[in-house]
């Protein structure tokens, strides 16, 4: 990228960055559309069965009808995920940090914190039911905090560690100390890393969340609503509370781009330019 | 070869010798050298002679295993903590979450400057450079070569008296390169600094120079010095000068001699 095109006058090119993001996200849209219309088209023309795939303009208009009871459970659920999410994403922070800050520390644990990101953790989900109150909220943020945990601590950690030597040695002819390296340099370069594990992170709380109320939780809990509701074959009420699910998965994950954005100002990539 | 010189060294070399442990390579072997103030000393040799290295332990960055350092009359160490050198890359190693004006505060931050000290002499700095008006750029939106140019301004922007320039040039295209060789000339006089200048090419080292030192590979040792008696200020027609031919031709004919054992692509760098 050159100078010259950034330089350019300021209103007319935030007209033009207007129009180029319509552009990018329309055939996403449309996209979507034309699945979502051959989904109802063919559901009604080949007369599908209600219990293996329902018509979409169902699935919204139970949405609509189910409200009070949906939004609710939701919002409890989405409550959990939040506090998973900022619980594991805040301790992994802090291992990475003191991984990354002590070396010995550091050569300790990186393996195993490499080996247990590839475990399945969400295989442990009914043991955090025993450790805690299998119906409580705690214990369903117990699975999304450790889902979150890993993939931001080993992320953080690479980002720790991704600092160019050139960039310390420059440092270090100012006679920089550790603590000043860790701030100008190292923290900053592990921020893109960072906000990559918390997109990721985002998603696994969500999934944490309900997948934790799938083996018991609180009757206003969504994932427990979509589990009985398929259980007593009201499959339009389940697919309307995936619905649910997928729209606050898709707001935490919103929420966590847009941060990055402001946050990650400086970097082309978090632009998206 | 210590150069008999009337003033006091800016740096002074003595019986330096690096050996790196793993696979004890000798990087320096025995290197003498002495540094006038306002001196531009080019470093030139084929990969492998240590001439970065060199330039390091000036820095202070690496230890040398035996001999003594002097900067400013001081030991290196303390002269890295007193600031009294800047450094430049190869790459521009700009940090892209600060602004261009950002970046060369860096040091001035560093040394505890005042906002309002250091935006007036970014300013200064941005004009000695050319970049007036790029200050609230950030790195990745200009060119290789304003980068480079960047870097420079970071490493004088705290006036020190030594600009240590490891092949700052090497990875620009050739007429960026020269167009960047003559601003760095016209910078160098316009501040006086000691310089010295890691480079592999021949034309490049003897077209800036003051001193041209040809190092030799492994171990790295000091094979010649040549004093550049090129005609002052330097401009574009230097180059097509008969005794600049001379002067690249004697360069590259010691070169030639003192590296037998090269390898064919480090032969070819030197061409």
């Amino acid at each position: 990228m050159s100078a010259i095109t950034v330089s350019g006058g300021r209103g007319s090119a935030h007209g033009v960055r207007v129009l180029r993001k319509l552009g990018e996200w329309l055939p996403a849209l449309v996209v979507f559309v034309l699945v979502v219309g051959l989904w109802e088209g063919l559901t009604r023309a080949l007369d599908v069965q209600q219990f293996l795939l329902p018509k979409p303009s169902a699935i919204v208009s139970t949405f609509w009808t189910q409200r009070h009871s949906l939004w609710p459970a939701g919002w409890y659920t989405f409550k959990e995920a939040l506090g998973g999410f900022a619980i594991g994403s805040g301790l992994g922070i802090v291992a990475a940090t003191v991984v990354g800050r002590f070396r010995t520390v550091g050569k300790a644990l990186m393996p195993v914190f490499v080996t247990a990101n590839a475990v399945p953790i969400i295989a442990f989900a009914p043991i955090f039911g025993a450790w805690f109150n299998p119906i409580s909220a705690q214990s369903k943020m117990a699975v999304a905090a450790v889902l979150c945990f890993l993939p931001v601590t080993v992320n953080t950690l690479r980002g720790l560690q991704s600092a160019k030597p050139e960039q310390i040695e420059l440092m270090r002819s100012y006679a920089a100390s550790e603590l000043q390296i860790w701030w100008r340099v190292r923290v900053p370069t592990a921020l893109p890393f960072l906000f990559t594990a918390l997109k990721v992170a985002s998603v696994l709380a969500m999934i944490g969340a309900i997948v934790g109320e799938y083996f018991g939780g609180a009757l206003n809990a969504l994932g427990v609503l979509i589990n009985t509701d398929a259980g007593v074959f009201q499959f339009v009420r389940a697919w309307a509370g995936i619905l649910v699910a997928s729209l606050l998965g898709l707001a935490l994950y919103g929420a966590v781009v847009a941060t990055e954005r402001i946050v990650l100002r400086w970097s082309p990539e978090a632009r998206g330019s | 070869m210590i150069v008999e010189t009337a003033a006091p060294a800016v740096v002074r070399l003595e019986g330096v010798t690096k050996t790196f442990p793993q696979g004890n390579v000798t990087a320096l072997q025995d290197i003498d050298l002495e540094l006038a103030p306002g001196e531009f000393v080019s470093l030139i040799g084929p990969s492998g002679c240590g001439k970065s290295t060199l330039l390091r332990v000036i820095g202070d960055l690496i230890e040398p295993t035996a001999g003594t350092i002097s900067v400013n009359g001081k030991s290196a160490r303390q002269a890295r903590n007193d600031g009294d050198y800047g450094i430049v890359f190869q790459s521009a190693v700009l940090f892209d979450w600060r602004t261009v004006a950002k970046n060369i505060a860096l040091p001035l931050e560093m040394l505890g400057w005042d906002r309002n000290r250091r935006r007036a002499r970014v300013q200064e700095m941005l004009e000695l450079v050319e970049l007036t008006g790029f200050g609230e750029h950030h790195p990745w939106q200009l060119s290789g070569g304003m980068q480079q140019r960047v870097a420079i301004a970071r490493a004088l922007a705290f006036e020190p008296a030594l600009l240590l320039m490891d092949e700052p040039f090497g990875a620009l295209d050739e007429m960026t390169r020269e167009r960047l060789n003559l601003e760095l000339l016209s910078i160098w006089a316009k501040t006086g600094n000691t310089v010295v200048f890691v480079t592999h090419s021949i034309s490049e080292a003897v077209f800036l120079s003051t001193r041209v030192v040809v190092m030799s590979p492994r171990p790295g040792r000091v094979a010649g010095v040549f004093d550049i008696d090129l005609p002052t200020p330097r401009t574009a027609d230097t180059r097509d000068t008969p005794r600049f031919f001379e002067l690249v031709t004697q360069v590259r004919e010691l070169l030639r001699r003192r590296g037998e054992h090269l390898l064919p692509e480090e032969e070819a760098a030197l061409e």
